[in-house]
C-alpha cells in the first residue's frame, strides 16, 4: 500500500518510544521502506522484558520483536561527523521521520528536507503545560480518564498489566502521519504531526465523556459489572467464572437479547440445569431497565451457577453453535487455538534468528484485496543493515 | 497553500453506533465529504436506544451520543430494504471515492450494494468493511457486542487482580482500536490510489485488529510457553509502580520509580522518611519482595495530601506521576484544552455539544470540528437534489414509496 514510501526511526531515550516503534511498525507493515536508526549501545527497548525462554539479550526482547518486524535496522552515531553526514543524508531521501525525542531539532530536519513528515510522540503532546511532564504507560492511562474507569468500586483503579497506552498513541501517529503525506500533495511540503498519549488514550471512553458533557453524570468503575443497562441502578455482570477461567456474558432481554437467553435456558435444560427464575421470564417482555439489584441477583445466581460447569471451550462451542452473544475470556493459548482465526490465515510464522526462535506473530490487521499484508523481515539486529544502507546513502551522493 | 488533507475526498457511510460512524468522523475532521446513509424507520441505536437525549427524552434528532459520534458529517435517509434503494446508493457511490460500511458480513450485498456492484458503479473505489470477525471463516456471521469481543481477545485477563475475577474495560474497548486502524487502512488506500490509480477493498476484522494491541502477551506465550496474566498495577520494571489514595473521597494518584536514582528522588519527596532508609530497599530487587509494604507506606503519605501536591512534588524532582483523573476532569485538563483537544459546536435541537478532536495536531493541516452529528435526513435536499439530480416532483413521489424511509 505504500510502496516507494520512505521512513525514519529514531531510537530515543524517551518515554514514548515504543509508540514511535508502534507507529513506525505499522507504516512498514503497510509496506514503507522503514529504517531504524539505533545509536551505538542499541535502542534501549532491547532491554525491555519479558524475553525469550526468560533469557536477556538485545534480539530477545518481546517487546522488542513485536514492535520491530519489517524494518531495517542502522547504527549511526549522531555526535559524529560521519554519523551526522548520514543522518542528513538519510533525512534528505525520507518521507517521514518519527521520533518520541521531544528535544529533536526539528527545523533542522525541516532545512535539510522541507518534504520531510516530522511525527513525533509525546505522552502529552509536543507543546502545552506538560510538554516536558513525564509519564510511563501508567500515568498517561490515568491521565486520559481510561484508568478512573477500571476496576473495582471502593478499591484502586486497575490498568490492562500489557501496557497499552504506547499502542494507541502509536496507532493514531501512524493515521497522522498518512493525514500528512496526503496533505503534501495539496501543499507541498511536510509539516509537523503532533501525537499525544493522552488524547489518544482519551478517545477510548466516548459514552463517559458523552455522559458528562450533557448530563452531568460521572460514570465510575464497576469491576465486572455493565453500566447504563438499567435506569434504576441495578448492575449487570458481564464476566463470570467458568470451569477453567472466565467467560464474558450479559442477561439481556428484548429484540437483541432474547435469542440469546431462550438458548440459554434449553442449554440449561438439556444439561439438567434447574433454572426456575429464569424459567419463568418471558424474554420478549423482558426489560433490563426496570429491573431492580435483588432481581438480577437472582436470575445471575442462576446462570452463574451454569457457567461454572462448562470451560472456556465448551462455552465457546456453545455461543457459536446456538448463535448466541458471549465470549470466553480468552488466554493466549485459547487465542491461538481460535479456528476463525486459523481460517483466515491471520498468523504468520517469522523466523526470528537472532532470538534462535520462530514466532507465529499475529499478521496484518486487515486485508487489502484478499491479500495481508505480510511480516517481511524479523528484527534488526544492531547495525544489520549498516553496509546496505550506507551503499545506498553512497550511491545517491555520487 | 494550506487547507485540509481530504479536501476533494467524498466518502459515503453505511453503519451504525461506534466502530465504522467513528472512521468516518475522523475523515471528516481532516477535510473529506461524509454523507452517513441511513434508515428513518430501523433507527441507529444511538438515535434510538443509548441515552443520554436532550431533557431525558428519546428521540432520533435528541441522541447525544448520534450527535458525538457523527460531527462533521452529512446525513442523508435512505431505506435499504426498498426495492429501488440500490439503484439510488450505487449512483451516489459512483460520485464518491470511499465507502464505508460496518454491518454485519454480507448485509448489504443483500441489499444489492455488494463489493462487485459497488466498483462497477466507481471502479476505482475504495471500500472499508468493518465488522466483528471479519468478511469470511467459520465465525464470520456470529453476531457480538464489542465489550465481549474485547474478552475473547485477551484483554479482559490481563486486568484486575491475580487470583480474582478480571474487570472490565469501559465499553467495546476493541472497537475503538478498530476505528483507529480503519481511519490508517483508508488512508493507506487514498495514497495508492494517487500513485496508482487503483482502488482497494479492505476487510477489518475488529478482532484481528484489536490483536495487535496484544502481540507482545501472544509472542510471550509462543516464545516461552508462559501464559500471560493480570497483575493488578504491578510492572515488569518498575518498583513500587501504582495507584495510591489522596486526600478526598475517590481520590487517586498514579506514580512509578524505574531505577534506584528514582527512588531517591521519591524519598525526597516524601521527605525521607524512617521506613524508606531502609538499605534493603535501595535496590530494585530489593523493593520487589516488599511490594505490598511499600505500597501501604506509600499511601499513608499519599492520603495526607491532595494529588496536586503529590503530583507537583514529584514532576519536581522528574519522576512519572498523575492524577487519576475523572472524566469530567478531562474537558478542563489544561493540557488537552492547549491541544484543542474539546471543541464546542452546534446541534439544530441539542443546542451545543462537546466534540473530540483528533489524537494528532497537524501543524500546517490541522482538523477542524464544525458541527454535531446530523439530524436525520439533514442532507436530503442537498444529495438528492444538488447531487443526484433528482428532481422535486420526483423526490416527493419516492418519498411516497417509502425510498426515503
Amino acid at each position: 500500500m505504500l510502496d516507494g514510501v520512505r521512513v525514519l526511526e529514531l531510537a530515543a531515550c524517551a518515554d514514548a518510544a515504543p509508540a514511535a516503534a508502534y507507529c513506525a511498525r505499522t507504516l512498514a507493515d503497510l509496506g514503507a521502506d522503514v529504517i531504524k536508526i539505533e545509536p551505538p549501545e542499541g535502542d534501549p527497548l532491547r532491554g525491555t522484558p519479558p524475553f525469550v525462554d526468560g533469557v536477556p539479550g538485545p534480539d530477545r526482547g518481546l517487546t522488542w520483536i513485536a514492535l520491530n518486524a519489517n524494518k531495517r535496522g542502522v547504527v549511526l552515531d549522531r555526535s559524529s561527523r560521519d554519523g551526522e553526514r548520514r543522518f542528513r543524508a538519510l533525512v534528505e531521501r525520507s518521507d517521514a521521520v518519527i521520533t518520541a525525542d521531544p528535544s529533536l531539532d526539528r527545523s533542522r530536519l525541516e532545512a535539510w528536507n522541507e518534504r520531510a513528515i516530522v511525527s513525533i510522540v509525546t505522552p502529552f503532546g509536543a507543546s502545552g503545560p506538560l510538554a516536558a511532564a513525564r509519564a510511563s504507560d501508567l500515568e498517561v492511562t490515568a491521565a486520559s480518564g481510561s484508568l478512573w474507569l477500571a476496576g473495582e468500586p471502593g478499591e484502586a483503579p486497575v490498568r490492562t498489566t500489557l501496557p497499552q497506552a504506547w499502542s494507541w498513541t502509536g496507532m493514531y501517529a501512524a493515521a497522522g502521519t498518512l493525514l500528512a503525506l496526503l496533505a503534501r500533495e495539496r501543499i507541498g511540503t511536510g509539516q509537523t504531526v503532533d501525537t499525544s498519549g493522552q488524547a489518544s488514550m482519551a478517545t477510548v471512553h466516548p459514552p463517559a465523556c458523552v455522559f458528562w458533557d450533557v448530563m452531568r453524570e460521572e460514570h465510575v468503575r464497576l469491576g465486572a459489572h455493565l453500566l447504563g443497562r438499567s435506569i434504576v441502578g441495578a448492575r449487570f455482570r458481564n464476566v463470570w467464572p467458568c470451569a477453567d477461567g472466565h467467560v464474558a456474558f450479559a442477561i439481556q432481554g428484548g429484540p437483541i437479547g432474547r435469542h440469546t437467553m431462550r438458548e440459554l435456558v434449553s442449554w440449561m435444560r438439556e444439561r439438567g440445569v434447574v433454572a426456575p427464575r429464569l424459567d419463568a421470564v418471558d424474554w420478549d417482555r423482558f426489560d433490563n431497565r426496570t429491573l431492580t439489584q435483588d432481581e438480577v441477583d437472582a436470575l445471575e445466581a442462576e446462570v452463574g451457577t451454569f457457567l461454572r460447569t462448562l470451560t472456556k471451550r465448551e462455552f465457546f462451542a456453545g455461543v457459536v453453535a446456538r448463535n448466541m452473544l458471549g465470549y470466553p475470556a480468552s488466554a493466549a493459548p485459547d487465542v491461538y487455538a481460535d479456528e476463525q482465526l486459523r481460517a483466515r490465515e491471520f498468523w504468520q510464522r517469522v523466523p526470528v534468528p537472532a532470538a534462535g526462535c520462530e514466532l507465529p506473530f499475529p499478521g496484518g490487521f486487515a486485508t487489502f484485496d484478499g491479500e495481508r499484508p505480510p511480516i517481511r523481515r524479523p528484527p534488526p539486529r544492531l547495525g544489520e543493515h549498516d553496509a546496505e544502507i550506507f551503499a545506498e546513502i553512497e550511491a545517491r551522493v555520487r | 497553500m494550506s487547507g485540509r488533507p481530504l479536501e476533494r475526498v467524498r466518502v459515503i457511510e453505511f453503519g451504525w453506533a461506534a466502530a465504522g460512524p467513528l472512521i468516518g468522523k475522523h475523515l471528516a475532521n481532516a477535510g473529506a465529504e461524509v454523507i452517513h446513509v441511513e434508515s428513518a424507520s430501523t433507527l441507529d441505536p444511538f438515535r434510538s436506544t443509548y441515552p443520554p437525549f436532550k431533557e431525558n427524552v428519546p428521540g432520533p434528532d435528541r441522541a447525544a451520543m448520534f450527535a458525538f459520534y457523527n460531527d462533521g458529517k452529512r446525513g442523508i435517509t435512505l431505506n435499504l430494504k426498498h426495492p429501488r434503494a440500490a439503484e439510488v446508493a450505487l449512483r451516489l457511490i459512483a460520485t464518491a471515492d470511499v465507502v464505508i460500511e460496518s454491518f454485519p458480513a454480507g448485509t448489504l450485498a443483500r441489499r444489492g450494494l455488494g463489493v462487485a456492484a459497488m466498483r462497477a458503479a466507481k471502479p476505482d473505489l475504495i471500500v472499508l468493511s468493518s465488522c466483528n470477525q471479519g468478511q469470511t471463516g467459520p465465525h464470520a456471521q456470529h453476531p457480538g457486542y464489542g465489550s465481549q469481543l474485547t474478552a475473547l481477545a485477551g484483554f479482559t485477563e490481563l486486568l484486575g487482580e491475580p487470583e480474582r475475577t478480571p474487570v472490565i474495560l469501559y465499553g467495546p474497548y476493541i472497537d475503538y482500536i478498530a476505528v483507529g486502524y480503519g481511519v490508517i487502512a483508508v488512508l493507506a488506500a487514498l495514497a495508492r490510489r494517487a500513485r496508482t490509480g487503483e482502488g482497494c477493498v479492505i476487510d477489518l476484522s475488529q478482532y484481528e485488529a484489536g490483536l495487535q494491541f496484544m502481540a507482545p502477551a501472544l509472542l510471550e506465550y509462543a516464545a516461552s510457553g508462559t501464559v500471560p496474566t493480570r497483575a493488578g498495577n504491578r510492572d515488569l520494571v518498575a518498583v513500587p509502580h501504582g495507584v495510591y489514595p489522596a486526600k478526598g473521597d475517590d481520590r487517586w494518584v498514579a506514580l512509578s520509580v524505574w531505577d534506584d536514582e528514582e527512588w531517591t528522588r521519591l524519598r525526597d519527596a516524601m521527605g525521607d522518611p524512617a521506613w524508606a532508609r531502609d538499605a534493603a530497599l535501595a535496590n530494585a530487587s530489593g523493593r520487589r519482595g516488599r511490594e505490598a509494604e511499600i505500597d501501604a507506606c506509600i499511601a499513608e503519605w499519599t492520603r495526607e495530601r491532595t494529588r496536586e501536591e503529590i503530583v507537583a512534588a514529584l514532576r519536581a524532582r522528574g519522576l512519572r506521576t498523575a492524577a487519576v483523573e475523572m472524566v469530567s476532569e478531562l474537558f478542563d485538563d489544561p493540557q488537552l484544552r492547549h491541544r484543542g483537544f474539546w471543541r464546542r459546536v452546534p446541534h439544530p435541537v441539542l443546542g451545543e455539544i462537546t466534540a473530540m478532536s483528533a489524537p494528532y495536531v497537524l501543524s500546517a493541516t490541522p482538523v477542524r470540528l464544525e458541527r454535531a452529528g446530523p439530524v436525520l435526513g439533514a442532507d436530503n435536499d442537498y444529495v438528492y437534489g444538488t447531487l443526484l439530480e433528482i428532481s422535486p416532483s420526483e423526490y416527493r413521489s419516492l418519498e411516497a414509496e417509502g425510498l426515503f424511509a
